[in-house]
């Protein structure tokens, strides 16, 4: 593996918590059994966007043909693999090393062709790297510096590119649903998975977006309903979990 | 890559198709139907030659396909040619009955006039239905065997299937559309719930002298309800439930003495009666799966729940699980998910459970109620019926219930494509 972290912001203690699960991905029951469950909802946004944002056609099974995307954060291939199995051609990266086998073992054993590198966003945007689309889902809350991180980002998209991006909102309920309710209660994720101080308010990220050269165009959020056990998606309901998505002009 | 390693020891996974099902009856074809709509790929696989399912003569089975079914049928382009040999049923008329007497005069009248979406439903020949779904079914998207499936197994990233010839096929997912007796089921390790209700049903077909003007009866008798439905010109769908031991008297006697027992139960507003191709009978039992679907295999139609043909829900409720697992996986692979991933599978099984188990209880309990013959009872029935028929709003649940309208109505349902 030949990572080129000239000037990573990933932070290195953030790293190993996520190789301590690495193994786990793609057991829906298992470890990631919340991220399997979220997933269909997170897709449908990301799909929704990159569909009307590209002018695509929502009831074909191959709309993203033609188009490259980046799955920052890849983890196991939870996104990468249905992005390539809608067509696209896919760059997963992860600043964990052990992610990257475990991606690729599944993307084969899937039929699916992915090029998984552990490697950053600072280390792809150096080399000069160009996509339509970047999907940065989870991943800000855990960058020591959100502004270079997003800079990055602009940098790696083309103009007219589009950016998904979801994170954890920061308020008392966001704290006892994410960290109290997730890793403490749940035993959802290992405790210390997330570090609530680092949490980013919709307005801030919007923020921070402009700053680094993109236009907000859209947020919703990701409702979590302990009755039904199921996710949804909300206008208005952005109090813990939400996505955000910006274009390159 | 920079282990070598990983690649040899990983086979890569090319399924030969995305969905393989085992059944080639009517719910199987309606689901390969359903899944080219939406692009995904099926196999459908039955050992039975597909001319011999096909080229079946009239034999007096018939289904009352609900308005939703109907729906269905014409948003996957079958209905036009079933069309011409439906009988919409106008009227339904419930009433007590008790044998050699006919009907209490005290019954219950759904008017489909009642309803703004017209006939509550029609009756069609099992022959016209199968044939149509049966030439529907040489589409591109659509591949069919003649075999059997012999064992089943999960690979990595899918299912390979064993057929009977040896050979071995994969896919995302085996969908088992293979009956009562499933297989698929069987193989999968999910348990049935079999329950006996100690009476067969009696099916036959009969000409009548006078016009049915499509209404349907249910009576409730006794030993069992007895159903007569409407079939194009002055002939009738017979569905007549008694204990097994009757029933199989019955069964045994020549024609002439088995219209001698049904007459008198069938009454004579129709005028006289004679049969119309042949007798079947079938054992009646509820058997309902624990689950509808596990790990890259999901259930339909009979093989998910076989229930009390009572009121004639059997193939409108296998239509149902039809148009929700299409447009489950249909949704699926839109945003790119594995189809037979669990999580995908279990939104199926989610979506069917409520309604089964609802449709299940209800018919239960009808049955349980009027297969009785203690007169409190009897009498208490009887002003339930004429009761409910008082109340129009009552009343009109009860029609859009039998029309399938209630419920978390998938689009092919509604007429929609997916």
């Amino acid at each position: 593996m030949s990572a080129t972290q000239t000037k990573s912001t990933v932070d290195d203690t953030e790293i190993a918590k996520f190789e301590a699960m690495a193994a786990e991905w793609w057991d829906p029951t298992g470890k990631f059994k919340p991220l399997h469950l979220m997933n269909p909802v997170r897709l449908g946004y990301i799909v929704d966007q990159i569909n009307t944002e590209f002018n695509r056609d929502a009831t074909s099974l191959r709309p993203f043909e033609g188009l490259r995307i980046l799955d920052i954060g890849c983890g196991g291939g939870l996104l990468s693999e249905p992005m390539a199995r809608l067509g696209a051609a896919v760059v997963g990266a992860d600043a964990a090393e052990r992610n990257i086998p475990v991606a690729q073992i599944h993307a084969e054993q899937s039929g699916l062709e992915i090029d998984y590198r552990h490697t950053t966003a600072e280390a792809l945007a150096e080399a000069g790297e160009q996509f339509d689309v970047i999907l940065n889902m989870e991943v800000v809350e855990h960058v020591a510096d959100p502004l270079a991180y997003l800079t990055a980002c602009q940098q790696l998209l083309k103009p007219g590119g589009l950016m998904v991006m979801s994170t954890i909102n920061r308020n008392p309920k966001s704290y006892i649903m994410a960290i109290f309710g997730a890793e403490v209660v749940m035993r959802w994720l290992p405790r210390g998975t997330h570090e609530w101080d680092k949490f980013i308010t919709p307005d801030e990220l919007f923020a921070l977006i402009e700053q680094a050269g993109l236009k907000p165009v859209d947020r919703k959020g990701f409702v979590f309903n302990p009755v039904k056990w199921s996710w949804s998606i909300s206008d208005r309901d952005l109090s813990v979990n939400y996505v955000t998505a910006s274009v390159k002009p | 890559m920079d282990n070598p390693a990983i690649a040899a020891i990983i086979a890569s996974m090319k399924p030969d198709s995305d969905v393989l099902i085992a059944g080639g009856g009517l719910n199987g074809p309606a689901l390969a139907l359903a899944l080219a709509s939406g692009g995904i790929r099926a196999t459908i696989i039955d050992p039975t030659p597909k001319p011999t399912r096909k080229a079946a003569d009239f034999d007096g089975r018939a289904y009352a396909l609900s308005l939703t079914s109907v729906n269905m049928l014409k948003a996957l382009g079958v209905w036009a040619t079933v069309a011409d040999h439906a009988q919409p049923i106008l009227d339904i008329v419930v009433s007590d009955g008790k044998a050699g007497e006919g009907a209490s005069p005290l019954h219950l009248h759904f008017d489909h006039r009642e309803i703004e979406e017209g006939p509550m439903g029609h009756m069609v020949e099992d022959r016209y239905l199968r044939r149509a779904l049966l030439n529907a079914v040489d589409h591109p998207l659509i591949t069919q065997l003649e075999d059997s499936v012999t064992a089943q197994r999960i690979i990595p990233g899918g299912i390979e299937v064993t057929l009977g010839g040896g050979k071995t096929l994969t896919a995302r997912l085996l969908v088992g559309c293979d009956g009562r007796q499933s297989g698929v089921a069987k193989r999968a390790g999910i348990n049935r719930m079999a329950k006996d209700y100690g009476q067969t049903a009696l099916v036959c077909a009969v000409e009548h002298e006078k016009p049915h003007n499509g209404t349907a009866h249910q009576f409730f008798m006794p030993p069992g309800p007895l159903a007569i439905l409407p079939l194009p010109g002055n002939r009738s769908s017979i569905v007549w439930t008694e204990t097994h031991a009757r029933a199989a008297a019955i069964q045994a006697l020549s024609d002439t003495e088995y219209l001698e027992e049904l007459r008198p139960r069938f009454g004579d507003f129709l005028g006289k009666i004679k049969l119309a191709g042949k007798r079947f009978t079938y054992p009646l039992g509820l058997i309902i799966a624990d689950d509808f679907a596990t790990d890259r295999v999901a259930l339909a139609g009979d093989a998910a729940h076989g229930i009390h043909p009572l009121a004639g829900q059997g193939l409108n409720l296998g239509l149902r699980d039809v148009a929700s697992l299409a447009e489950t996986l249909i949704g699926a692979a839109r945003i790119g998910e594995d189809i037979g991933n669990p999580i995908v599978l279990s939104r199926y099984a989610q979506w069917r459970r409520t309604d089964t188990a609802t449709l299940v209880g209800a018919t239960d309990t009808i049955n349980r109620v009027f297969s009785n013959d203690n007169p409190l009872l009897r009498l208490g029935r009887d002003l339930s019926l004429a009761a409910i028929n008082a109340i129009p709003a009552a009343r009109r649940k009860l029609i859009r219930e039998a029309a399938g309208l209630t419920g978390d109505l998938p689009r092919l349902l509604q007429g929609r494509q997916i």
